[in-house]
């Protein structure tokens, strides 16, 4: 297994670390047991992701691909943002091996939580919005013992 | 920057003596050893004289007690399945083992559940030993094998061999182990210890990769693994790696040779750094402190995951193994973590650092300066981290 450059790039040198004082949105997805953690921190202004912060507790890729979705949406609209896709992290990451896939499903879903809980904030339900966020992982292999 | 290899559990440096002994093999002798010719024959000289070498080093009988193989894997597969299919025609069809046995005797073991065998794996407790009166409360009237690592690969601890050793001799049970991480490193004597078959890698002591040995005792007859021609007394088929073989024998023999000044030194580095290590706050070493191998140092470090700490440690020159899941393709914890207890959040958040005689005090100091740095960053980026210090402050 090995990481593209790009990958190794936002691994060491990851891009909107930390945390949002008075987020207009917070999310999170994944579960110690499996390995894998994001908090997605967003703030909305004028219908504009001004700000997004993460913090992520997982390998390499975890990292790396809660680093590139932080990328992907900040300055855009938010609907732009809901059509961010776990494909679009991965291509520009250029690629993740085949049992680190999952991690760039778990980023698209953290910033779905994100965009959830903003709307949640404003009293509006995000399910016919965002869609139905998948706070868990997949249940694979890593869930079974 | 300065570069320090800490893996030396997964492979060893190939050592300057081992090739210098090999040369000839892969240049001028380039003979069969099967062959009549001369330089045929000063191949099978060669390959005579590393098996007299190595069955000396463990302390067996006869050096017709020892077969080349090509590797540690090889060597558990053939002494485990070879052994047990032999003996199923006896009606012997139970097999004793471990909970945290390298995955070459594990999988082996599973694939003769498969066929029909019975497994018994027995615990290994929070020390990561095995209590050899559970094997014995293990033993029924089919058993055929006992196999028990001797030392393990992921966190170092020391099995207690000479134990199950007698326990096995006493009930008539053939009792395999697997030394490839232990030989070398700790005194191996088969007759001493009660080993009936022991497997061995040459790359582990800073030998060629691809070629191996197994001990079998006189009388054992584990059936013939790979057929063909008559080499290995007609017990295991194929052309002989004859460098390889002699480079086993000349790393075995210097690994030998040098250990108890080695075991001193590393010993030494290791509990300094484990000492040191630990003042990190909700750390913990794995394994036995004690009963472990010289040169092993496991640690979990509780909040972050163990692959963003080895590849940030590569970063920064260190190379070493996390044994979690993201190295070995699995997303499951380290097997041997799980089998000792450790909850699956903080098994992921291994680190193993396995030292060779290369390995100096500046390299422990640089890790020892270089491990909390890259904890602390982890943790700080870490949601897990933050929830375990909320609980904390609640407490």
């Amino acid at each position: 297994m090995a990481y593209s450059e790009k990958v190794m790039d936002h691994f060491s040198n990851p891009r909107n670390v930390g945390e949002i004082e008075n987020a207009d949105g917070i999310g999170e997805v994944g579960n110690s047991r499996c390995g894998d953690i994001m908090k997605m921190y967003i703030k909305v202004d004028d219908n504009i992701i001004t700000d997004c912060k993460f913090k992520t507790f997982g390998c390499g890729a975890a990292i790396a691909t809660s680093s590139m979705a932080t990328e992907l949406i900040k300055g855009k609209t938010i609907d732009e943002a809901l059509k961010l896709t776990n494909k679009a992290v991965m291509e520009a990451l250029d690629g993740l091996p085949p049992v680190k896939v999952h991690c760039s499903v778990l980023a698209e879903q953290a910033i779905k939580a994100a965009l959830a809980d903003y709307y949640k904030k404003l009293g509006i339900d995000p399910e016919p919005i965002v869609g139905k966020i998948q706070e868990e992982c997949e249940g694979g292999a890593c869930c079974n013992g | 920057m300065r570069k320090i290899y800490a893996d030396n559990a997964a492979t060893t440096a190939l050592s300057p003596m081992v090739l210098k002994e090999m040369m000839p093999y892969l240049t001028t002798v380039y003979g069969n050893p099967s062959s009549l010719y001369k330089i045929g024959s000063d191949a099978r000289e060669a390959v005579d004289k590393a098996r007299e070498k190595v069955a000396s080093l463990i302390g067996a009988k006869n050096s017709n007690e020892i077969y080349f193989t090509s590797g540690g894997s090889e060597s558990d597969n053939w002494a485990i399945k070879g052994l047990c299919r032999a003996l199923k025609k006896r009606g012997k069809n139970h097999i004793i083992t471990s909970k945290f046995e390298h995955h070459a005797v594990l999988h082996t073991c599973k694939a003769l559940e498969r066929e029909g065998f019975e497994v018994t794996y027995v615990d290994v407790y929070e020390n990561g030993i095995v209590k050899p009166e559970d094997i014995k409360n293990a033993i029924k009237d089919n058993t055929a094998l006992v196999t028990i690592m001797y030392a393990n690969n992921e966190i170092g601890t020391i099995q207690p061999i000479k134990e199950i050793g007698e326990i096995c001799r006493e009930n008539k049970i053939i009792f395999h182990t697997d030394a490839v991480q232990a030989i070398g490193n700790v005194p191996i004597n088969v007759e001493e210890q009660n080993i009936d078959m022991l497997s061995m890698s040459a790359h582990k002591f800073h030998g060629p990769k691809g070629c191996g040995a197994l001990y079998i005792r006189k009388g054992v007859r584990p059936d013939i693994f790979i057929d063909g021609g008559a080499q290995e007394r007609g017990r295991r088929a194929g052309t002989e790696n004859v460098a390889g073989i002699v480079g086993l024998a000349k790393a075995l023999d210097l690994a030998v040779s040098t250990m108890e000044e080695r075991t001193k030194k590393l010993t030494k580095m290791r509990d300094r750094l484990i000492d040191g290590l630990l003042k990190i706050e909700r750390s913990r070493i794995n394994g036995d402190r004690l009963h472990r191998l010289p040169g092993n140092v496991n640690m979990c470090f509780e909040g972050i995951e163990g692959e963003s700490l080895l590849l940030r440690l590569d970063l920064n020159g260190i190379s070493a193994s996390s044994g979690s899941a993201c190295t070995s393709g699995s997303l499951d914890p380290s097997h041997v973590l799980l089998s000792i207890g450790l909850p699956h959040e903080i098994a992921h958040g291994s680190m193993r650092l396995s030292f060779s005689d290369d390995t100096t005090e500046e390299d422990i100091d640089y890790i020892l300066e270089k491990v909390p740095e890259i904890v602390t960053y982890l943790r700080n980026m870490s949601p897990l981290w933050e929830k375990i210090k909320k609980e904390e402050r609640n407490n």
